[in-house]
Protein backbone atom coordinates (compact mmCIF):
# COMPACT_ATOMS: atom_id res chain seq x y z
CA UNK A 1 0.00 0.00 0.00
CA UNK A 2 1.34 3.73 -0.80
CA UNK A 3 2.14 5.52 2.37
CA UNK A 4 -0.16 7.93 2.81
CA UNK A 5 0.82 11.58 2.53
CA UNK A 6 0.66 13.71 5.67
CA UNK A 7 -1.52 16.03 4.37
CA UNK A 8 -4.70 14.34 2.21
CA UNK A 9 -7.13 17.45 1.85
CA UNK A 10 -6.51 19.48 -0.85
CA UNK A 11 -4.84 22.24 0.76
CA UNK A 12 -5.18 25.03 -2.07
CA UNK A 13 -8.74 24.42 -2.67
CA UNK A 14 -9.13 24.39 1.42
CA UNK A 15 -7.31 28.15 1.22
CA UNK A 16 -9.53 29.28 -1.88
CA UNK A 17 -12.29 27.98 -0.02
CA UNK A 18 -11.46 30.38 3.10
CA UNK A 19 -10.25 33.15 1.61
CA UNK A 20 -13.72 33.37 -0.45
CA UNK A 21 -15.36 33.30 2.88
CA UNK A 22 -15.96 29.71 3.85
CA UNK A 23 -14.04 30.86 6.79
CA UNK A 24 -15.34 27.79 9.21
CA UNK A 25 -12.58 25.52 6.98
CA UNK A 26 -9.54 26.90 8.70
CA UNK A 27 -9.97 24.62 11.37
CA UNK A 28 -9.15 21.93 9.20
CA UNK A 29 -6.51 23.68 7.24
CA UNK A 30 -4.78 23.84 10.45
CA UNK A 31 -5.67 20.59 12.31
CA UNK A 32 -2.59 18.67 11.03
CA UNK A 33 -0.08 21.40 12.23
CA UNK A 34 -1.42 22.71 15.67
CA UNK A 35 1.36 20.41 17.02
CA UNK A 36 4.00 21.50 14.95
CA UNK A 37 2.93 24.52 15.78
CA UNK A 38 3.24 24.30 19.41
CA UNK A 39 6.19 22.08 19.58
CA UNK A 40 8.40 24.46 17.23
CA UNK A 41 7.71 27.19 19.96
CA UNK A 42 8.40 25.01 22.87
CA UNK A 43 11.64 23.92 21.51
CA UNK A 44 12.86 27.46 21.02
CA UNK A 45 11.52 29.24 24.14
CA UNK A 46 11.23 26.21 26.18
CA UNK A 47 8.03 27.05 28.60
CA UNK A 48 4.87 25.69 28.39
CA UNK A 49 2.90 28.84 28.40
CA UNK A 50 4.74 31.32 26.38
CA UNK A 51 4.53 28.49 23.77
CA UNK A 52 1.09 28.08 23.69
CA UNK A 53 0.29 31.70 23.45
CA UNK A 54 3.03 32.09 20.20
CA UNK A 55 0.83 29.13 18.85
CA UNK A 56 -1.86 31.00 19.30
CA UNK A 57 -0.33 33.96 18.37
CA UNK A 58 1.00 32.08 15.27
CA UNK A 59 -1.90 30.50 14.02
CA UNK A 60 -4.08 33.80 14.87
CA UNK A 61 -1.75 35.95 12.32
CA UNK A 62 -2.09 32.87 9.67
CA UNK A 63 -5.53 33.44 9.33
CA UNK A 64 -5.01 36.99 8.98
CA UNK A 65 -2.62 36.95 6.32
CA UNK A 66 -3.96 33.80 4.38
CA UNK A 67 -4.60 35.72 1.79
CA UNK A 68 -0.29 36.73 1.63
CA UNK A 69 -0.03 33.27 0.85
CA UNK A 70 1.25 32.94 -2.61
CA UNK A 71 1.59 29.06 -2.10
CA UNK A 72 5.40 28.95 -4.17
CA UNK A 73 6.24 27.04 -0.55
CA UNK A 74 4.11 24.10 0.60
CA UNK A 75 1.84 26.05 3.70
CA UNK A 76 3.63 24.04 6.40
CA UNK A 77 6.49 25.43 5.23
CA UNK A 78 4.74 29.30 5.17
CA UNK A 79 3.32 28.28 8.61
CA UNK A 80 6.39 27.38 10.07
CA UNK A 81 8.12 30.35 9.19
CA UNK A 82 5.52 31.95 11.24
CA UNK A 83 5.86 30.09 14.18
CA UNK A 84 9.75 30.53 13.92
CA UNK A 85 9.57 34.21 14.01
CA UNK A 86 6.94 34.03 16.88
CA UNK A 87 9.09 31.90 18.49
CA UNK A 88 12.38 34.22 18.03
CA UNK A 89 10.53 37.46 18.89
CA UNK A 90 9.33 36.21 22.31
CA UNK A 91 12.82 34.69 22.90
CA UNK A 92 13.86 38.04 22.02
CA UNK A 93 11.14 39.32 24.73
CA UNK A 94 12.18 36.86 27.61
CA UNK A 95 15.17 37.57 29.58
CA UNK A 96 16.12 34.04 28.95
CA UNK A 97 17.51 35.54 25.96
CA UNK A 98 20.60 37.03 27.36
CA UNK A 99 22.10 34.18 27.77
CA UNK A 100 20.94 32.47 24.85
CA UNK A 101 22.23 34.91 21.84
CA UNK A 102 20.38 34.38 18.76
CA UNK A 103 22.95 36.11 16.70
CA UNK A 104 25.12 32.73 17.52
CA UNK A 105 26.60 32.60 14.15
CA UNK A 106 29.18 30.25 15.36
CA UNK A 107 28.74 28.11 11.72
CA UNK A 108 32.47 28.02 11.15
CA UNK A 109 33.65 26.77 14.68
CA UNK A 110 34.98 23.99 13.28
CA UNK A 111 35.70 22.50 16.80
CA UNK A 112 35.79 18.53 16.84
CA UNK A 113 32.83 16.95 17.42
CA UNK A 114 33.70 13.98 18.98
CA UNK A 115 30.75 11.48 19.22
CA UNK A 116 30.00 9.64 22.22
CA UNK A 117 31.54 6.32 22.93
CA UNK A 118 29.53 3.43 23.73
CA UNK A 119 28.78 0.33 22.38
CA UNK A 120 25.48 -0.83 24.78
CA UNK A 121 23.02 1.55 23.53
CA UNK A 122 21.73 0.56 20.26
CA UNK A 123 19.28 -1.41 20.32
CA UNK A 124 15.54 0.29 18.97
CA UNK A 125 15.52 2.64 21.60
CA UNK A 126 11.38 1.24 22.42
CA UNK A 127 11.93 1.20 26.25
CA UNK A 128 13.90 4.29 26.20
CA UNK A 129 10.66 5.92 25.08
CA UNK A 130 8.35 4.11 27.58
CA UNK A 131 10.22 6.26 30.40
CA UNK A 132 8.89 9.52 31.00
CA UNK A 133 12.21 10.90 32.36
CA UNK A 134 14.21 10.03 29.13
CA UNK A 135 11.94 11.85 27.18
CA UNK A 136 12.34 14.75 29.72
CA UNK A 137 15.90 14.58 29.27
CA UNK A 138 15.84 15.14 25.96
CA UNK A 139 13.79 17.58 25.49
CA UNK A 140 15.90 18.94 27.72
CA UNK A 141 18.91 18.43 25.81
CA UNK A 142 17.68 20.06 22.81
CA UNK A 143 16.87 23.15 24.20
CA UNK A 144 20.54 23.24 25.32
CA UNK A 145 21.86 23.38 21.82
CA UNK A 146 22.58 27.02 20.18
CA UNK A 147 20.24 28.54 18.57
CA UNK A 148 21.32 27.94 15.10
CA UNK A 149 21.41 24.55 15.65
CA UNK A 150 18.26 23.65 17.52
CA UNK A 151 16.20 25.30 15.03
CA UNK A 152 17.38 23.16 12.25
CA UNK A 153 16.90 20.20 14.49
CA UNK A 154 13.61 20.97 15.41
CA UNK A 155 12.94 21.43 11.54
CA UNK A 156 14.22 18.32 9.99
CA UNK A 157 14.00 15.93 13.02
CA UNK A 158 11.06 16.85 15.01
CA UNK A 159 9.29 18.57 12.22
CA UNK A 160 10.73 15.92 9.72
CA UNK A 161 10.57 19.21 7.03
CA UNK A 162 12.39 18.37 4.33
CA UNK A 163 16.33 20.26 3.53
CA UNK A 164 14.47 22.45 0.96
CA UNK A 165 11.96 23.34 3.45
CA UNK A 166 14.00 23.95 6.04
CA UNK A 167 16.00 26.28 4.38
CA UNK A 168 13.16 27.74 3.21
CA UNK A 169 11.79 28.08 6.01
CA UNK A 170 14.36 30.15 7.81
CA UNK A 171 15.93 31.49 4.89
CA UNK A 172 19.14 30.13 4.44
CA UNK A 173 21.05 28.19 1.92
CA UNK A 174 20.39 24.11 1.70
CA UNK A 175 24.05 23.60 2.34
CA UNK A 176 24.12 25.39 6.16
CA UNK A 177 20.93 23.72 6.88
CA UNK A 178 23.06 20.02 6.17
CA UNK A 179 26.35 21.42 7.90
CA UNK A 180 24.07 22.81 10.89
CA UNK A 181 22.01 19.84 11.26
CA UNK A 182 25.20 17.63 11.31
CA UNK A 183 26.51 19.28 14.37
CA UNK A 184 23.16 19.43 16.03
CA UNK A 185 22.96 15.66 15.73
CA UNK A 186 26.04 15.02 16.88
CA UNK A 187 25.84 17.63 20.05
CA UNK A 188 22.82 15.67 20.68
CA UNK A 189 24.31 12.22 20.38
CA UNK A 190 26.96 13.10 22.09
CA UNK A 191 24.90 15.03 25.32
CA UNK A 192 22.59 12.37 25.62
CA UNK A 193 24.27 9.40 24.88
CA UNK A 194 26.18 8.80 28.36
CA UNK A 195 22.90 9.51 30.12
CA UNK A 196 20.76 6.91 28.23
CA UNK A 197 23.41 4.45 28.72
CA UNK A 198 23.55 5.36 32.14
CA UNK A 199 19.56 5.31 32.88
CA UNK A 200 18.87 2.14 30.82
CA UNK A 201 17.48 -0.67 32.67
CA UNK A 202 20.29 -3.65 33.43
CA UNK A 203 20.32 -5.85 30.72
CA UNK A 204 19.10 -9.61 31.28
CA UNK A 205 21.52 -10.63 29.00
CA UNK A 206 20.85 -12.83 26.19
CA UNK A 207 20.42 -15.74 27.66
CA UNK A 208 18.17 -14.15 30.49
CA UNK A 209 15.46 -13.00 28.06
CA UNK A 210 15.29 -16.43 26.69
CA UNK A 211 14.57 -18.18 30.10
CA UNK A 212 10.84 -18.59 31.19
CA UNK B 1 41.93 1.82 0.56
CA UNK B 2 40.46 2.45 4.26
CA UNK B 3 38.97 5.65 5.69
CA UNK B 4 39.73 6.80 9.35
CA UNK B 5 37.01 6.55 12.05
CA UNK B 6 37.00 10.78 12.06
CA UNK B 7 35.82 10.92 8.50
CA UNK B 8 32.98 8.40 8.77
CA UNK B 9 31.99 10.94 12.15
CA UNK B 10 31.89 13.43 9.38
CA UNK B 11 29.45 11.72 7.56
CA UNK B 12 26.75 10.32 10.35
CA UNK B 13 24.35 13.10 9.28
CA UNK B 14 24.32 12.20 5.27
CA UNK B 15 24.62 8.47 6.10
CA UNK B 16 21.04 8.88 7.84
CA UNK B 17 19.45 10.80 5.57
CA UNK B 18 20.54 8.40 2.48
CA UNK B 19 22.41 11.41 0.98
CA UNK B 20 25.95 9.66 0.68
CA UNK B 21 27.46 9.33 -3.48
CA UNK B 22 27.66 5.54 -3.93
CA UNK B 23 31.24 5.38 -3.83
CA UNK B 24 31.72 7.18 0.03
CA UNK B 25 29.19 5.21 1.18
CA UNK B 26 30.66 1.73 -0.10
CA UNK B 27 33.93 2.90 2.22
CA UNK B 28 31.89 4.05 4.96
CA UNK B 29 29.92 0.79 4.67
CA UNK B 30 32.89 -0.92 4.65
CA UNK B 31 34.83 0.81 7.34
CA UNK B 32 31.36 0.00 9.82
CA UNK B 33 31.79 -3.63 8.74
CA UNK B 34 35.39 -3.74 10.97
CA UNK B 35 34.72 -0.91 13.27
CA UNK B 36 32.53 -1.50 16.59
CA UNK B 37 32.73 2.00 17.75
CA UNK B 38 31.56 3.65 14.71
CA UNK B 39 29.15 1.63 14.10
CA UNK B 40 27.69 2.10 17.66
CA UNK B 41 27.71 6.04 17.17
CA UNK B 42 26.01 5.67 14.27
CA UNK B 43 23.53 3.47 16.00
CA UNK B 44 23.14 5.44 19.17
CA UNK B 45 22.79 8.17 16.89
CA UNK B 46 19.89 6.67 14.97
CA UNK B 47 18.03 6.35 18.34
CA UNK B 48 18.55 9.66 19.45
CA UNK B 49 16.68 10.87 16.27
CA UNK B 50 13.99 8.10 16.49
CA UNK B 51 13.66 9.50 20.06
CA UNK B 52 13.43 13.10 19.08
CA UNK B 53 10.58 12.02 16.78
CA UNK B 54 8.15 10.24 18.91
CA UNK B 55 5.29 11.99 19.74
CA UNK B 56 5.46 11.33 23.30
CA UNK B 57 8.71 13.30 23.22
CA UNK B 58 6.76 16.65 22.75
CA UNK B 59 3.45 16.73 23.87
CA UNK B 60 0.66 19.05 23.87
CA UNK B 61 -0.40 20.87 27.26
CA UNK B 62 -4.17 19.00 28.26
CA UNK B 63 -6.55 21.40 26.49
CA UNK B 64 -4.30 22.96 24.13
CA UNK B 65 -6.63 22.62 20.97
CA UNK B 66 -9.83 23.43 22.97
CA UNK B 67 -7.95 27.13 24.11
CA UNK B 68 -6.64 27.67 20.56
CA UNK B 69 -9.71 26.82 18.78
CA UNK B 70 -11.64 29.31 21.55
CA UNK B 71 -9.02 32.44 20.46
CA UNK B 72 -9.44 31.13 17.23
CA UNK B 73 -13.30 31.41 17.08
CA UNK B 74 -13.31 35.32 18.49
CA UNK B 75 -10.42 35.77 15.55
CA UNK B 76 -12.94 34.28 12.62
CA UNK B 77 -16.13 35.02 13.54
CA UNK B 78 -15.56 38.60 13.74
CA UNK B 79 -15.22 40.19 17.23
CA UNK B 80 -17.89 40.07 19.91
CA UNK B 81 -19.64 42.63 19.91
CA UNK B 82 -18.67 44.99 22.83
CA UNK B 83 -21.72 46.57 25.24
CA UNK B 84 -20.04 49.83 25.18
CA UNK B 85 -19.91 49.98 21.09
CA UNK B 86 -24.17 49.94 20.86
CA UNK B 87 -23.60 51.84 17.13
CA UNK B 88 -23.28 50.06 14.48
Amino acid sequence: MPIQSTTPTDEPALIRRILAGETQLFYDLIRPYEKMVYVTIYAMVRNEQEAEDGAQETLVNAFRHLASFRGESKFSTWLVTIAMNEGRRRLRKSKTAAEDPLEDSADDHDGDFTPAFLTDWREIPSEALEKKEIREKLRATVQTLPPIYREVLILRDLEELNQEETAAALGIPVTTVKVRLHRARMMLQKLLVPYLKESRPARKGFFGRMSP
Amino acid sequence: MTIACKHVWEHISEYLDHQLDPLLLREIERHLENCEACSAILDSTRNVLILTADDRTFELPVGYSERLHARLRAIIQGPEPTPTNTKS
